[in-house]
């Protein structure tokens, strides 16, 4: 569904990302795993038409959207669950969630997502009218999740969704991820906890130092002496 | 003799909300799109002489051709933000103050070739027609454009809070990278804005020829007028740009009239002065967190 090839990023002289491929299977799990500034969110932005690659290539069905702007992509139906969560603050839960239908692939099945948001997250309905940043860092992940679902992408990539979230929490959370999986939607996974989503994973890559130095199924990696000392201090 | 102050002050809360939607239009466009308009003021002259000429030429009321004005200076911001501000978006704030300031300049200058150094009286028929309500002797005209610059602020604030539209240009002043993450077209959204900005000025300039007189060397005045109103009523809020107009307004009027016309900008700066001491962000602007 999603295949990367030799993706070089710059962010001026300093090279982010360099020679980055990957694949992503349809219906699948891929984690990206790696330590603080590894590259992992420069690769989910430039995927996501954030930031422009200088090199490579980015087939999502086969239409190389490498260079397009966020947009476009978007509205082929990749979404964003961002690092840091990066709701609107100052609006409404409701109008949060509405931001993430604008997209035109999006507009006419608003009411039907809102429906499945609500049915995931019955807090968001109780919160309605809300401003999203009176929520607690547990909710907004919510509404960071719901907001994407809202625009009916047929991937997602998850960017670092435990960061800053109580234990409790995150299990909740990687719970949503693999609900959202067996319903059918093909997830990207970045996170900085290795073990939690090696576990969830179909299929894991390493990246380190913008290069990917390693890669397999999750379960291979997690018992992976190089991957067991590097990453989970064992 | 206190009839006499209450006069001054209703027409100082008149004009005051005239210059309330010009200093609006500054405001959303920095509150969203970050960038400060320096050519603010000298739009609003442009808008003043298509207005005096739209009345000259073919008799249509300033306050009928405020409206196509607006729509006209829409289309102008819009497209201006697309082909050249959205470039500058990201740059460094000095190169935006020149791209801005350079086309104040073009545009005063332009407008010194055409129309002359000379002010250009409108001369409407009931421009010297006044209503009396009690003590109150009031200037139809004051009264019309106030009237006219109230509604289309409400019409902007219904905008911005009741249409998805509206929030979409909320969420990009909010969280840039959230409006990029769930892709909102944030450089059209932009160019809308401006527009928006834009559309204030335009009708605010259409409005202003009937209370003042045409002429190029306004531009700059009014562009300092509108940030003096912005920075008093709170950088990109809207009820401030509102409130900070009547303020100014009022305070010009009283100066104007209690010590000398040309020292009425005097207090405005005082005014400014004394918020910015007392009250950095304004008097609607929010804390910085």
């Amino acid at each position: 569904m999603l295949s990367v090839r030799d993706l070089d990023v710059f962010f001026g002289d300093a090279q982010a990302l360099s020679g980055v491929s990957f694949d992503v299977a349809a219906g699948g799990i891929v984690a990206i795993v790696g330590a603080n500034g590894a590259g992992k969110t420069s690769l989910i932005r430039t995927i996501a038409g954030m930031h422009r690659p200088a090199q490579g290539s980015i087939l999502f069905n086969d239409v190389d959207i490498a260079g397009w702007p966020s947009h476009r992509v978007c509205n082929l139906g990749i979404g964003q669950v961002a690092e840091g969560r990066q709701i609107f603050p100052t609006l409404t839960v409701g109008e949060n969630l509405e931001m993430g239908a604008m997209l035109p692939r999006a507009r006419r099945k608003r009411a039907a997502q809102l429906d499945r948001v609500f049915a995931m997250f019955p807090i968001l309905k109780e919160r309605l009218r809300q401003t999203a940043g009176t929520l607690s860092g547990g909710e907004q992940q919510m509404l960071a999740i719901g907001r994407c679902l809202m625009g009916a992408p047929d991937l997602v990539m998850f960017d670092e969704p435990s960061l800053g979230l109580a234990p409790a929490i995150v299990q909740d959370v990687l719970r949503t991820i693999r609900e959202l999986n067996r319903e059918g939607l093909t997830c990207v996974l970045v996170e900085q906890n290795v073990a939690l989503s090696l576990k969830l994973a179909d299929r894991a890559y390493v990246l380190e130092n913008g290069r990917v130095t390693l890669s397999g199924p999750g379960a291979e990696l997690l018992a992976d002496d190089r991957v067991r000392q590097a990453y989970l201090g064992m | 003799m206190w009839s006499i102050y209450l006069n001054v002050v209703t027409q100082g809360v008149l004009t005051g909300l005239v210059y309330g939607l010009m200093a609006l239009g500054l405001s959303v466009i920095f509150g969203v799109v970050r960038v400060v308009n320096f050519a603010h003021g000298e739009f609003a002259v442009i808008a003043m002489y298509a207005a005096f000429i739209l009345f000259k030429a073919y008799g249509l009321d300033p306050l009928i051709a405020a409206a196509p004005i607006a729509l006209a200076f829409f289309a102008v911001g819009f497209v201006l933000q697309m082909v050249l501000i959205n470039s500058f978006v990201s740059r460094p704030e000095h190169e935006q103050f020149i791209l801005l300031v350079g086309l104040a300049i073009i545009i005063t200058n332009a407008l010194l070739m055409i129309f002359g150094p000379d002010a250009q009286p409108t001369n409407l028929p009931y421009a010297f027609d006044s209503y009396l309500v009690g003590p109150l002797i009031i200037d139809k005209v004051r009264v019309y454009a106030a009237t006219a610059a109230v509604a289309v602020s409400a019409a902007l604030f219904a905008f911005f809070r009741r249409t998805r539209t509206g929030a979409a240009i909320r969420a990009c002043a909010d969280n840039l990278i959230g409006a990029a993450v769930v892709g909102l077209n944030v450089k059209r959204l932009y160019a809308l804005t401006f527009g928006l900005g834009l559309a204030c000025v335009g009708a605010a300039g259409g409005l202003m020829v009937t209370i003042a007189d045409a002429t190029p060397s306004l531009g700059p005045a009014y562009t300092l007028l509108a940030f003096t109103i912005v920075i008093i009523g709170g950088l990109g809020s809207m009820s401030g740009a509102l409130v900070g107009g009547v303020l100014i307004g009022v305070s010009e009027a009283l100066a104007g009239f209690v010590i000398a016309p040309s020292m009425k900008s005097m207090f405005s700066f005082a005014l400014l002065i004394a918020v910015l001491v007392l009250r950095p962000q304004g008097l609607m602007g929010k804390k910085k967190a």
